[in-house]
């Protein structure tokens, strides 16, 4: 399995192919629908953004809040398509990775081959399993929105499958048609 | 008459929210493992084991088994012969409120829905639903809901002579629109017939009926069991990814409709098909 780390290059994501399992170390960012609108109000005003999106990856989830001595709650992904009307523009500031679940759109695929950007997916509904990958976490803007808030996460061997790679290739059909194609991954 | 304080709801609430986020239903939990050991795709065979993991990790560590810990449905059974000393409804809701707070659980719920969208910051209110019975028991089932799966369901209102075919084929169709969105494998419930309004109720409580268990028409019964087979022919497999196990279980709920009508409603729930009730 390949091991892949942030800051996640161009020449990372251009070595990666839909179907690839793939463990993660290093930060990444979490952010869902109303982060994603605040966002991409600020880059529409012309106004900085809580941290720079080049190269980064960004994680659908909006987490459960941490125990007392716990630095994480549960936390998987969410439905990724929520969040397609602002992903073009993210990764047209350089944004190099999606963590989520689900479809995505045409408009989506076009920039991800555009600007080299990689989608991967979390296994949705694996929460508590995935929320032991993460060993810090830290809130870094729009705090009023609790879950929805943006946080800084240090992940350390997340379990991750591409979905969608940078040549727009998707896993979600090549897998469904080798399975009814009789194609066993074996 | 059976009198019930406000106080021991507000406890028995609160205690199912916990529960129900912590721990799969038995049977839940059964038709995973043996998806497990029925799968044929590698890939399919590692996210279900992950997801078996991730069951037991939650329930040994009392931790969420997904993140999205849901919208708080109540489905309440009241006794015609029950009073309840205060409020049932605040009590439900307050007993929301305590659970989600005291474990730790995601609150998920905005208050105006389209112009605000401000998190009212404790998970209510609650969506409770009422039946009234003979007897002189309280039944309250609590059955959070999340949204990545709850946002895939579908009604539609079919003519009559759109016929069986006419079901078959927009449940596929609902399917197929889900697949990976909804967190596959699925938790599927059907309700055929009622009203624009009842239907969608009968499909959830479909989908909160026991897996294995069947309509008792054996004609809904065959039914039941050719669906699920052509879901699981579909290929969508775990999280998408291609493979056998798309869904766990489909069950259908129906009820006498209008002569001109036949609606059917789809819920789809993910694996977490979460759901704790008592009876006081």
């Amino acid at each position: 399995m390949k091991t892949i780390t942030t800051p996640f290059t161009k020449e990372d994501a251009l070595s990666l192919k839909a179907g690839d399992q793939v463990l993660l170390t290093g930060t990444i960012y979490t952010g869902r629908d109303a982060a994603h609108k605040r966002l991409v109000a600020l880059i529409q005003e012309n106004k900085p953004l809580p941290f720079d999106v080049k190269d980064q990856i960004i994680y659908y989830v909006g987490p459960t809040p941490a125990k007392p001595g716990h630095v994480f709650g549960s936390g998987g992904p969410t439905t990724s398509g929520r969040m397609d009307a602002y992903a073009p523009t993210m990764l047209s500031l350089g944004l190099r990775g999606m963590i989520g679940k689900g479809y995505r759109n045409q408009d989506v695929k076009d920039a991800m081959i555009q600007y080299s950007g990689v989608y991967f997916g979390a296994i949705g509904g694996a929460g508590a399993y995935i929320g032991k990958c993460v060993e810090s976490c830290e809130m870094i803007a729009f705090e009023d929105l609790g879950p929805e808030a943006i946080r800084r996460l240090v992940v350390k061997d997340f379990p991750l499958t591409v979905i969608i790679d940078a040549q727009g290739h998707d896993l979600y059909d090549i897998g469904r048609k080798q399975y009814l194609g009789g194609k066993k991954d074996e | 008459m059976k009198i019930i304080k406000n106080e021991t709801i507000i406890q028995e609430v609160k205690r199912l929210c916990q529960e129900a986020n912590y721990a799969l239903p038995q049977d839940v939990y059964q038709a995973l493992r043996h998806a497990y050991e029925t799968e044929d795709s590698k890939l399919s065979k590692q996210t279900l084991e992950v997801l078996n993991q991730n069951a037991q990790i939650a329930q040994e560590t009392c931790s969420p088994i997904c993140q999205d810990t849901g919208m708080a449905c109540v489905f309440v059974e009241i006794g015609q012969d029950v009073y309840v000393d205060g409020s049932l409804s605040e009590a439900i809701h307050e007993g929301v409120r305590q659970g989600y707070e005291a474990g730790y659980l995601r609150k998920s719920v905005v208050d105006d829905p389209m112009f605000d969208r401000v998190n009212t910051q404790d998970n209510t209110p609650a969506i409770i639903n009422y039946d009234i019975v003979e007897g002189d028991q309280l039944k309250i089932i609590v059955a959070p809901k999340g949204f990545g799966s709850e946002n895939m369901s579908q009604v539609k209102m079919l003519k009559p002579s759109d016929g069986v075919e006419g079901v078959k084929d927009f449940v596929l169709k609902v399917i197929n629109d889900a697949g990976p969105n909804a967190c596959p494998p699925m938790v599927v419930g059907v309700g055929i017939g009622g009203s624009f309004d009842r239907v969608t109720l009968l499909a959830k409580k479909a989908m909160l009926r026991e897996i294995g268990s069947h309509h008792p028409d054996p004609r809904y019964c065959d039914l039941e069991n050719e669906l699920l087979e052509k879901i699981n022919q579909t290929g969508i497999g775990p999280a998408g990814y291609g493979g056998k196990t798309t869904a766990l279980s489909l069950n259908i709920e129906t009820y006498p409709t209008h002569i001109a009508g036949m609606p059917v409603a789809v819920s789809i729930c993910c694996h977490v098909a979460r759901h704790k009730e008592v009876i006081l």
